[in-house]
């Protein structure tokens, strides 16, 4: 079968606009396209894209194809008894929200930003404010559709193909390319949320009531200001909450209790100048946001925008770090490992990197995706320009600490890590990889991350 | 691949031997670099090269590339890139010749020229053509601020570069939109055996700089960078002095 589409040379980047590499951008209309794409991939292979939001290179293929899944965006069928729903994998976690919030029915994991897509969250395994009550994205996957580098489209369930389910969560895009999934969602009464709002004073403030309090909410996150140092280093704002029942809802709201109409700002229009987000800057930002949250605040209502998706109502954001793009670190290390998480803040802070709030989480059991990022423990996510001088040398520094902490850096954030580092943070790297070579034995699923660090 | 700050694993330089080569091949080493192919003319240089990089833990394949060749270029170099992908050329053969010679011997000043211009001419369109095929990459080229603006000391090697530089920054735009990174690099008097038998000029610097210089550069993706940075400047002014007052300076030494 032709693939009737023009293959325009596209430079394609990442969320962190870094490593621009040159593709063959197809935007596949039916699975049947998808399908001859992949059958026609050269030796430089092709990778499926959703909406972009890797900040690396994940969904790169320099001088191969990148197939555009965001064509393929049909939901198939809402059991809305059940609240099921079965979709093609180009719908984003935004279109999921705008149809299934009115029917009482909500995404089990939703990252910072809707602007994912099903495909995307699968392959990233992504994780969200509520992770230590119900896991990773994929856990909540009853069955995807999966076109394998053979050519083959395949029905995949954890019960009839463990290793193919659970390679392809976390698998980053290369066990193929997802074409449909069918996702157990979560029943909420309102679209709006409570929330409870503190301080915390300093790191170990802040993990002793993460520790203390977390089973009682669904949702929690804690913002962390990575400039302010000495007595004061990892003072944080946690924010806390749940889905509000309809009954804590003022009576005027009740009328439409399920109401989702995000705003958006327009997109900015070119990169910021370089330099704008030194250290000045960024600190003066953290001060103000720390001092602007209560220091105590409880059963706030707060719309679900505002809660999950803070930056969505700013698009293109990414492009205020500039030309040289930024670099997001997240890692993870185990419960036992606090003193790992409090070296590498030190270090941090110590080195004022201009990092707007970082975010702290703790999270559940790990989970059962063979390259899946989560494990029970403490992760931490900051944004860093790339221009700054001698970043890639300190990034570095903190593998070593994290890896021997037995800890791993998340790869749908990555975009500079050490090949050799991979095998110590990710145990099933070799199954991972010997099953790739089972089910793509020419090579026709491969990406620039993959590449880099020989997945 | 490079990584987000454009630190390459693979590393092609040619003129495999030369000191500015080097210094950047060890530098990068140092952060991501693992394989390092070195193309140049068999040498006792190019051999103790390869010893080294292979000592500071680099996978090292030497090949025998002549600049003086333009029609083996494309079999030689097409071999390095068949095994694989190449994040970084560094184009670093040159000479810079004698000029009270080769105003004597046209022969000796066609063979600079020919060496500087038509040979990094000739492996830049391979190397491009390659790295627009695998659709990533950087190729680095190193030119001279003696390109900038012609001098009687030495106008024969600045004329070749000169050219090389209009070339490269020509191709820049070429494969810009191909997802491959074109820099023309601009040292002013870097200390090593090409200029081991001049007084130093001002401004001199080191291979270890021009290194560093180069290192950042792809950070930025720049596409062209002055070593020291502060040449940018002086040779902004100096371009546009008038010819007698420029004489005059640059007789001055
Ligand atoms: N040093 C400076 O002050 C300075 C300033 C500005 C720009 N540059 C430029 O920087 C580059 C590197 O210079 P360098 O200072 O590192 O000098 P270098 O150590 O002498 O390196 C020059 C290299 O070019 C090689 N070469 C010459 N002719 C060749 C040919 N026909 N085929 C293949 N290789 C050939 C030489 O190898 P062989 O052993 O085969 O001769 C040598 O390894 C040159 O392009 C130079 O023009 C230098």
């Amino acid at each position: 079968m032709p693939v009737p589409l023009a293959p325009a040379i596209t430079s394609v980047t990442g969320w962190g606009r870094t490593a621009p590499t040159a593709a063959r951008l197809l935007r596949p209309g039916t699975y049947e396209e998808a399908v001859a794409a992949v059958r026609a991939a050269d030796n430089r292979g092709a990778i499926a894209r959703g909406l972009g939001r890797a900040y690396g290179d994940a969904a790169q293929n320099a001088g191969g194809v990148v197939l555009d899944m965001t064509a393929l965006d049909r939901i198939h069928e809402i059991d809305v008894v059940n609240g099921v729903v079965t979709c093609d994998a180009g719908v984003s976690l935004h279109r999921l929200m705008e149809v299934l919030l009115p029917l009482g029915w909500f995404v089990p994991v939703t990252p910072g930003t809707r602007y994912v897509t099903v495909g995307g969250a699968i392959g990233a395994d992504i994780h969200g404010k509520n992770h230590h009550v119900s896991g990773s994205f994929s856990r909540h996957v009853r069955a995807f559709e999966l076109l394998t580098g053979d050519g083959e489209t395949r029905l995949v369930t954890p019960e009839t193909e463990p290793d193919l389910f659970w390679a392809t969560a976390g698998g980053m895009g290369l066990t193929g390319v997802l074409l449909a999934a069918t996702i157990q969602l979560m029943p909420v009464e309102t679209s709006l949320m409570t929330v409870d709002t503190e301080r915390a004073t300093d790191l170990d403030d802040l993990m002793a009531r993460l520790t203390a309090t977390d089973h009682r909410y669904r949702y929690s996150v804690a913002w962390i200001d990575l400039l302010a140092r000495g007595a004061r280093t990892g003072r944080a704002v946690l924010t806390r909450g749940d889905h509000a029942p309809l009954d804590a809802l003022p009576r005027r709201a009740r009328n439409a209790p399920l109401a989702f109409r995000p705003r958006r700002l327009p997109a900015a229009p070119r990169p910021a100048p370089d330099g704008l987000l030194g250290r000045t800057t960024v600190g003066l930002f953290n001060e103000f946001w720390y001092r602007r949250a209560p220091r105590e605040q409880r059963g706030r209502l707060q719309k679900l925008a505002t809660f999950f998706h803070p930056l969505d109502g700013l698009p293109d954001w990414n492009l205020v770090y500039g030309r040289a793009g930024f670099v997001q670190y997240q890692f993870v290390v185990g419960h036992g490992q606090e003193d790992a998480l409090r070296s590498v803040v030190r270090r941090l802070s110590t080195r004022g990197c201009p990092s707007f709030l970082a975010v702290l989480k703790r999270f559940g059991a790990g989970d059962p995706g063979w390259l899946s990022f989560p494990m029970a423990g403490w992760t931490l996510a900051l944004d860093i320009p790339a221009a700054l001088p001698g970043l890639g040398a300190l990034l570095d520094e903190l593998d070593e600490e994290v890896a021997g902490a037995g800890g791993r850096v998340y790869l749908a954030k990555d975009s500079r890590l050490r090949p050799d580092m991979l095998g110590r943070m990710y145990p099933r790297l070799d199954d991972f990889r010997s099953l790739r070579a089972r089910y793509d034995p020419r090579g026709a699923i491969t990406s620039d991350l993959a590449r880099r660090l020989a997945l | 691949m490079k990584d987000a700050f454009g630190a390459p694993q693979s590393l092609l330089v040619l003129g495999g031997g030369s000191e500015i080569g080097l210094a950047t091949a060890r530098r990068l080493i140092a952060r991501r670099t693992r394989r390092v192919h070195l193309a140049g003319r068999p040498s006792p240089a190019l051999d103790a090269a390869a010893a080294e990089l292979t000592a500071l833990g680099a996978e090292v394949h030497v090949s025998a590339f002549d600049a003086l060749e333009p029609g083996t270029h494309e079999e030689v170099l097409g071999k390095i890139f068949a095994e694989g992908d190449i994040d970084m050329v560094l184009l670093a053969f040159g000479v810079l010749g004698d000029q009270a010679r080769d105003e004597q011997e046209p022969t000796a000043a066609v063979r600079v020229v020919t060496t500087n211009y038509t040979g990094a001419v000739s492996a830049s369109l391979v190397c491009g053509a390659a790295l627009q095929r695998q659709g990533h990459g950087s190729l680095v080229v190193l030119s001279s601020v003696a390109g900038e603006r012609a001098r009687r000391e030495n106008f024969i090697y600045g004329s070749s570069k000169a050219g090389l530089d209009a070339f490269t920054q020509g191709l820049g735009d070429a494969l810009h939109p191909c997802g491959v990174h074109v820099m023309a690099v601009r040292p002013g008097f870097v200390r090593t055996r090409m200029t081991g038998h001049l007084p130093a000029a001002p401004f001199a610097t080191t291979p270890e700089v021009v290194a560093a210089a180069i290192e950042a550069g792809l950070r930025r993706r720049a596409e062209v960078i002055w070593v020291p940075g502060r040449l940018r400047p002086v040779m902004a002014a100096l371009r546009h002095l008038p010819r007698p007052l420029f004489r005059r300076v640059t007789a001055a030494r």
